[in-house]
């Protein structure tokens, strides 16, 4: 394996195991949130239950999450410090922002955690608040800094030396602007269906549980409004990767060749040999629709550009598709939950539908896996585009498997552990309301 | 005053929170592992109770610092990311075991066996990452980067593989149990567990003073520049006294029985050392050639990163007040004040 292979595959490891803990500490504080809040409103306990049921859960991943991203800070110059070079002065300050964010977070979360007895209830929501407020925010100033890549900005080349910096316009890049929005409804939906279904297979094996009905709910609410949102802002974002990005749109889109009238082209592998997709299933003038609102209007094929700066074909193909075809999937689930909200059915009371979601509960994951897989391999070979090339930003430390094999290891390790612990967490389900006793306002602990 | 000089000011800053914070974690972390006795349960409650709400919040000035340094001193933060490879990535394994384990460990929801693994992690790797801390500390004073070496020995082990760098390493890993030991003593108010505390505060408080010893006379070989400052200027001198006097003091409060005094000591000493080291280093970020003016990003971001750390500052300070007198009242409020029980509710 070559340093560079595996410096990517330690970069893309780091970031794809990290993803999972960031999405799920952006999306969890929102569902304790309204948990707590249903408690307060309604004084029944379950929502205090599961409040804190999930605050502990959250905790395991926000720790997770906090120390994974403390490595790519590292990694990131570890592996890249010659990128880092170029683009710290240019989009570091967004990940001061980030800074500042995740200390409230972190600070917030902390009380939230350990504050149940501590402060006010009305404090101890407001802590939850904040917590899930940051957690949005770095996670928006993250996603912008990665569209900094697709879509540099905020910056003039003189004389090979990235100059005249202006960090906002490098903040607000094209891409970023709807990437973060992408992401962050990404990350509601996965959250929601995971623990949505997660709850559905407790409520198979337990009918009639108010602690699961209750827990359904609400990440059945979170996770379809979400998924539902999910369509509109992949085709927004698709319309700026056309714009800016037309090659990696293609790729994205399986055009080969530059057509007026393009279709949207479903399934398909790559041929190298023959340099074209085989088995494509077509939608006639539906990709000319869908990005430019004219059927007949012309999509560049990403034959137009020079094949060294092709990204990896079928697998950015690949991934793209697998994320789309799982957003419709999710699509499908949240309009069903809706169907059965209008035909004022408690959803719990469809077998089919609970088995449906019990199936989603890793879908949504899948698909960010995908997504960032796709927007990430799509950029290759650049990791600057049409600036700084992946290979040229590698540092010239020699034996990267080692980490390589070190930190994959220790991945495999901390996601059996998490894997078990949540085990353990779903199968000590409380049995109505014996777990803990509420603790009201003024009432000694 | 300029810009950089500015920025590095607010990095030396971000580290002394780092140190008096996060670095007491790690350190209780030492006095988990060293738990022994009929208390040990009882010393790792404690423990637990204490860094639980705070260290993920304590944690952050760690990413600050990150991401100020490769903001603002880009060129520096590339250097030290190749010549320090080694030691940085055992360092952030070591962060990230550590989290981990302490995460399983007080989340889970069962409380059984396993969590006795955990516990063994937890402290393991409280060890591993501040001694690389001090490690990579000692190698940024000692100024060893070999820029252009074609040997793998001369450009990515040699610069931190040095007696000084090691030493250094050890101190902060002493100096930190030290302080966490002050803290915890304030924390309890079990008397067997302050006696405890108390005498491993005082054992703690004497190796630091050894290895500070051992640091500056290693230093005259392995960091020259640092060295020449602090021992030849009258400002240096009264540093080494100052942190000199600080720790007696210390010891002297401790076997009084004067921990709100003791515990301000130490924090005192920290304070003091790591400024004498920045001032020393000044305006060097790894002698002799990366100063922060050479290795500093342009105008526009530098300024851009102090309007945000201006702004950020207005928020984090009083969250962080109030974080800390949520769970912290007795060690911020009156030494006078008699540590009555208070109400250690554990997470939920």
């Amino acid at each position: 394996m070559t340093d560079l292979l595996a410096a990517r595959s330690l970069m893309a490891m780091s970031l794809g195991f990290h993803i999972i803990f960031a999405v799920v500490g952006m999306a969890m504080p929102l569902l304790m949130v309204l948990a707590e809040w249903r408690w307060l409103k309604s004084g029944q306990e379950v929502y205090l239950t599961i409040a804190k049921r999930w605050a502990k859960g959250t905790a395991i991943f926000f720790a997770v999450g906090a120390v994974t991203g403390t490595v790519l800070s590292f990694q990131l110059g570890l592996l890249w410090p010659n990128f880092m070079e170029w683009a710290g002065p240019i989009i570091g300050p967004a990940f001061s922002i980030e800074g500042f964010a995740f200390f409230t977070e972190a600070i917030f979360l902390g009380i939230y955690l350990y504050g149940w007895r501590k402060v006010s209830p009305r404090a101890h929501i407001a802590a939850g608040v904040i917590v899930a407020l940051s957690g949005i925010l770095s996670g928006v100033v993250v996603v912008m800094a990665n569209g900094w890549m697709n879509t540099p900005r905020g910056f003039e080349m003189i004389e090979g030396l990235p100059s005249n910096i202006e960090p906002l316009a490098a903040l607000f890049n094209p891409s970023g602007l709807l990437q973060a929005p992408h992401m962050i409804l990404a990350a509601f939906a996965a959250t929601g269906f995971a623990v949505a279904g997660i709850h559905a297979y407790l409520l198979l094996r337990q009918p009639g549980n108010p602690f699961h009905q209750a827990a359904f709910t609400i990440a059945f609410v979170v996770g379809s409004v979400s998924a539902i949102l999910q369509p509109l802002s992949g085709d927004f974002l698709a319309k700026r990767v056309a714009e800016f990005q037309p090659l990696k749109l293609a790729v994205f889109e399986a055009q080969a060749e530059t057509q007026q009238g393009a279709p949207f082209r479903i399934g398909g592998l790559w041929n190298t040999e023959h340099q074209r997709f085989d088995y494509v299933v077509e939608i006639p003038y539906a990709l000319s629709l869908m990005l430019h609102l004219d059927p007949e209007a012309q999509v560049v094929g990403f034959k137009e550009f020079p094949q060294e700066n092709w990204p990896p074909i079928g697998v950015t193909r690949t991934a793209f598709q697998l994320m789309v075809f799982i957003g419709f999937i999710m699509l499908s689930l949240a309009l069903w939950g809706l169907w059965l909200t209008y035909k004022k059915q408690p959803h719990w009371q469809s077998r089919r539908f609970l088995q449906a979601m019990v199936f989603a509960t890793p879908l949504g994951f899948i698909a960010t896996e995908a997504g960032w897989v796709a927007t990430e391999v799509g950029r290759q070979p650049w990791v600057i585009v049409g600036y700084l090339r992946t290979a040229e930003a590698l540092t010239p430390m020699p034996g990267l498997t080692v980490p390589l094999m070190f930190f994959a290891g220790l991945y495999c390790f901390l996601t059996w552990i998490v894997i078990w612990l949540m085990w353990r967490h779903v199968s000590a389900t409380p049995k109505q309301f014996e777990m803990v006793p509420a603790v009201h306002e003024g009432e000694p602990a | 005053m300029g810009l950089e000089t500015t920025l590095a000011l607010i990095l030396l800053t971000a580290l002394t929170f780092y140190a008096l914070l996060g670095g007491a974690d790690f350190g209780a972390g030492v006095w988990h592992l060293l738990a022994h006795g009929p208390t040990r349960r009882a010393q790792h409650q404690l423990i637990g109770e204490a860094i639980g709400p705070i260290w993920e919040a304590n944690h952050v000035w760690l990413i600050l610092i990150v991401t100020v340094l490769f903001t603002g001193f880009p060129a520096a933060y590339a250097q030290l990311s190749i010549s320090l490879h080694i030691p940085l990535t055992f360092l952030v394994i070591g962060i990230v075991i550590r989290g981990a384990a302490f995460a399983f460990r007080h989340y889970d929801v069962k409380d059984d066996e396993v969590h006795v693994r955990w516990d063994q992690l937890f402290s393991v790797s409280s060890l591993i990452s501040p001694f690389l801390l001090g490690v990579i500390l000692g190698a940024m004073t000692s100024g060893q980067l070999y820029l252009h070496d074609d040997s793998f020995w001369h450009a990515y082990v040699y610069p931190w593989l040095q007696p000084f760098s090691l030493v250094m390493g050890l101190f902060i890993l002493v100096l930190f149990a030290y302080l966490a030991a002050t803290y915890l003593l304030v924390e309890t108010n079990d008397p067997q567990l302050q006696e405890i505390f108390r005498k491993r505060a005082i054992g703690a408080a004497l190796l630091t003073g050894l290895l500070a010893e051992a640091v500056l006379i290693l230093g005259e070989a392995g960091a020259p520049h640092l060295w020449g400052d602090l021992m030849t200027s009258p400002w240096g001198g009264l540093m080494l006294f100052g942190v000199g006097g600080l720790t007696m003091a210390a010891v002297w409060l401790l076997v009084i029985r004067k921990f709100w005094w003791a515990r301000t000591c130490a924090i005192l000493q920290i304070i003091l050392s790591i400024w004498a080291w920045g001032i020393a280093q000044f305006p060097y970020l790894v002698p002799p050639h990366m100063t922060v003016f050479n290795t500093s990003a342009p105008e526009v971001t530098l300024r851009f990163i102090l309007i945000a750390m201006g702004v950020g500052a207005v928020l984090l300070f009083p969250s962080l007040y109030y974080l800390f007198r949520i769970f912290k009242g007795s060690f911020l409020l009156s030494h006078k004040r008699n540590y009555g029980h208070e109400d250690r509710s554990k997470i939920m």
